[in-house]
């Protein structure tokens, strides 16, 4: 059979398709092991858990670890639902923060001419191979500076600019013709109602890929808890899991922390599941040319 | 209309939009200049100085950087050798793979792909603290880590080996995770690049003599992704190098023997464990110098073959 070309996207299965399943099937199997394990251990009753040699599926599967993972957090003082509040509004302000800045910036940077945009544009390229971890004591410095310290602001501003979200938003919102923009102008628009009412509703994608991104860096952020809040009570569920998690040693404390690892890795799941096509079509302009 | 008054509101136009480019800009650039910009800044200016976070920094001009090439034998000895191995193992080699599973994925169906990419992409949300537990317990060290238990009944081991504690372990497990959690956005990227490359392109291909799915990912693939190569570049070699909290939650920080210690711990090890911010601010300004170069490394490589 001669060479006909066009794998790239095949409409239905063929025999070709094998080969390439057969490699990728074990090595899917072998990247999805952990993360089988860590659900099947957070449901494992205790006798499963101390059961030897350890056993990798659950047998009969139960809530007890994560009943007592409630209850643990009732005897430290402070309850969960104070670290989950502070968690959900971190989370909530940051997103909407950032997505804010990051389609007004976008939408400047990509339609608006203005002096010194091509040298922002370049910088905030260059910070998208920024390390937050390196300026960790400059920032704090910042911060307590600004007497941030302690307040809901040290968990979100931090996180609210971020480089790479502004880069794929603004690759996205290039796409939008100017021919529309023009005509909207020419329609009496301010540049306001450009963003609001046609930049905003075409880049429907790029924003839930934003959205994604920093979902995930605010979610399981463990700095902010950790180097610009002392006041225990303004920390934030990572934090509070994380201190589980190390304090745990013992094989009881075990399924307590993979209920509560289950806990910090399922919303993140959840949110790219269903924005993954939105994900998919923003990434596709990703490229830096 | 006549031309001359189109020009005119042009003009105009582009006057009114000049401040309001400002205008829009302005949220995210202060955000950016305070919590990026300015603590960039400020390591630069404190990795030229003794800082001990009590009394005001003291001026010591290059002196940390000397000591940093000069006498800081763990830096030399062990925290540079890890974080180079660390980095080409998971950049360079996760960059490839990502590439590699990318152009398989896309030569799948739609609902196997879509499967099969969540599957490898998950590990990389796990990044960070919600997974440490995890490794705890398949790494243990005891005959109740999984691994062990499995390695005793399949008669590859003996005795139970302490992973986490045994230096020469160490380094191989955490560059094992951050290989598994290496598909991120960059792997995205790929994938999204390959499924849209102009199909046309693949019969104009078969026509002019390319023969099989190599040759077809070298010749047509390749050159129309550049941008998402790029991409997928640049986000490898910043993941390769900020990577540090698997080690540190593992193993300690310090790890046993200094065996895991990636760069990143050895900032968190002068910064917060010792108070020497004045040299953890050189270690980061030379960690983020890395990056830079690296990321333009990848750049002229990937670009020169046009």
């Amino acid at each position: 059979m001669a060479y006909r070309g066009r794998h790239i996207n095949p409409q239905r299965f063929e025999r070709g398709q094998i080969k390439i399943l057969l490699i990728l099937l074990p090595l899917a199997l072998f990247m999805a092991l952990p993360i089988v394990f860590i659900i099947n251990h957070a449901f494992k009753p205790m006798e499963e858990l101390f059961a030897f040699p350890p056993t990798f599926f659950v047998r009969n599967p139960t809530l007890d670890n994560f009943t007592k993972l409630l209850k643990f957090s009732r005897s430290a003082g402070i309850p969960l639902t104070r670290y989950l509040f502070n968690s959900l509004l971190v989370t909530v302000l940051t997103v909407g923060l950032s997505l804010f800045t990051t389609t007004c910036a976008a939408f400047a940077f990509s339609k608006i001419k203005f002096r010194g945009r091509s040298m922002m544009l370049q910088i905030n390229q260059i910070a998208i191979m920024f390390v937050a971890t390196a300026v960790l004591i400059p920032r704090y410095l910042v911060i307590s500076g600004l007497g941030l310290i302690d307040t809901i602001l040290a968990h979100v501003l931090p996180l609210a600019a971020m480089p790479v979200a502004l880069f794929l938003v603004k690759q996205f919102v290039d796409q939008v013709p100017d021919s529309l923009i023009e005509a909207a102008h020419l329609d009496g628009a301010s540049d306001f109602q450009v963003y609001w009412r046609i930049i905003l509703p075409v880049i429907k994608p790029a924003i839930a890929t934003a959205m994604v991104l920093v979902f995930q860096q605010v979610w399981t952020n463990l700095e902010t808890s950790s180097y610009f809040t002392n006041d225990e009570s303004m920390k934030t569920l990572t934090f509070y899991m994380n201190t589980l998690v190390n304090s745990s040693n013992g094989v009881a404390g075990q399924g307590v922390a993979a209920a509560a690892s289950l806990i910090m890795f399922i919303p993140n799941l959840i949110l790219f599941i269903i924005c993954q096509n939105a994900v998919m079509n923003t990434m596709a302009t990703s490229g830096i040319k | 209309m006549t031309t001359k008054t189109t020009r005119r509101s042009a003009a105009g136009r582009r006057e009114r939009n000049h401040l309001s480019g400002y205008f829009f800009a302005a949220p995210y650039a202060l955000i950016f200049l305070v919590f990026i910009l300015v603590p960039v800044v400020l390591a630069v200016v404190l990795s030229f100085t003794n800082f001990n976070a009590i009394e005001w920094p003291r001026w010591v001009g290059f002196l940390n950087y000397i000591t940093l090439l000069t006498s800081d034998e763990v830096f030399m000895q062990y925290v540079l050798p890890n974080t180079v191995l660390y980095a080409v193992v998971v950049g360079i080699g996760g960059y490839i793979l990502s590439f590699l599973l990318a152009w398989m994925l896309c030569n799948l169906t739609k609902g196997i792909r879509t499967v099969l990419a969540l599957i490898i992409y998950s590990p990389s949300l796990t990044a960070g603290v919600a997974m440490t537990v995890l490794w705890k317990v398949i790494f243990s060290g005891d005959q109740t880590g999984l691994l062990n238990s499995w390695l005793m009944r399949l008669g590859v081991i003996d005795e139970p080996i302490v992973w986490l504690v045994n230096t020469q372990y160490l380094l191989p497990i955490v560059i094992l995770i951050g290989l598994w959690s290496s598909m991120g956005i960059g792997f995205l990227a790929m994938i999204a690049g390959i499924a849209n490359s102009d199909e046309s392109l693949y019969e104009a291909g078969a026509i002019d003599g390319v023969s099989n799915r190599f040759q077809e990912m070298i010749y047509i693939t390749i050159p129309q992704m550049k941008p998402q190569m790029l991409f997928a570049a640049v986000m490898a070699v910043v993941n390769a190098f900020q990577n540090g909290t698997v080690s540190a939650l593992l193993t300690g920080n310090p790890s046993p023997g200094y065996a895991a210690q990636l760069i990143v711990n050895h900032i968190e090890d002068y910064g917060f464990l010792r108070y020497e911010m004045g040299y953890a601010a050189t270690v980061s300004v030379v960690l983020l110098l890395i990056v830079q170069l690296f990321s333009r490394g990848a750049n002229r490589l990937l670009t020169e073959k046009d």
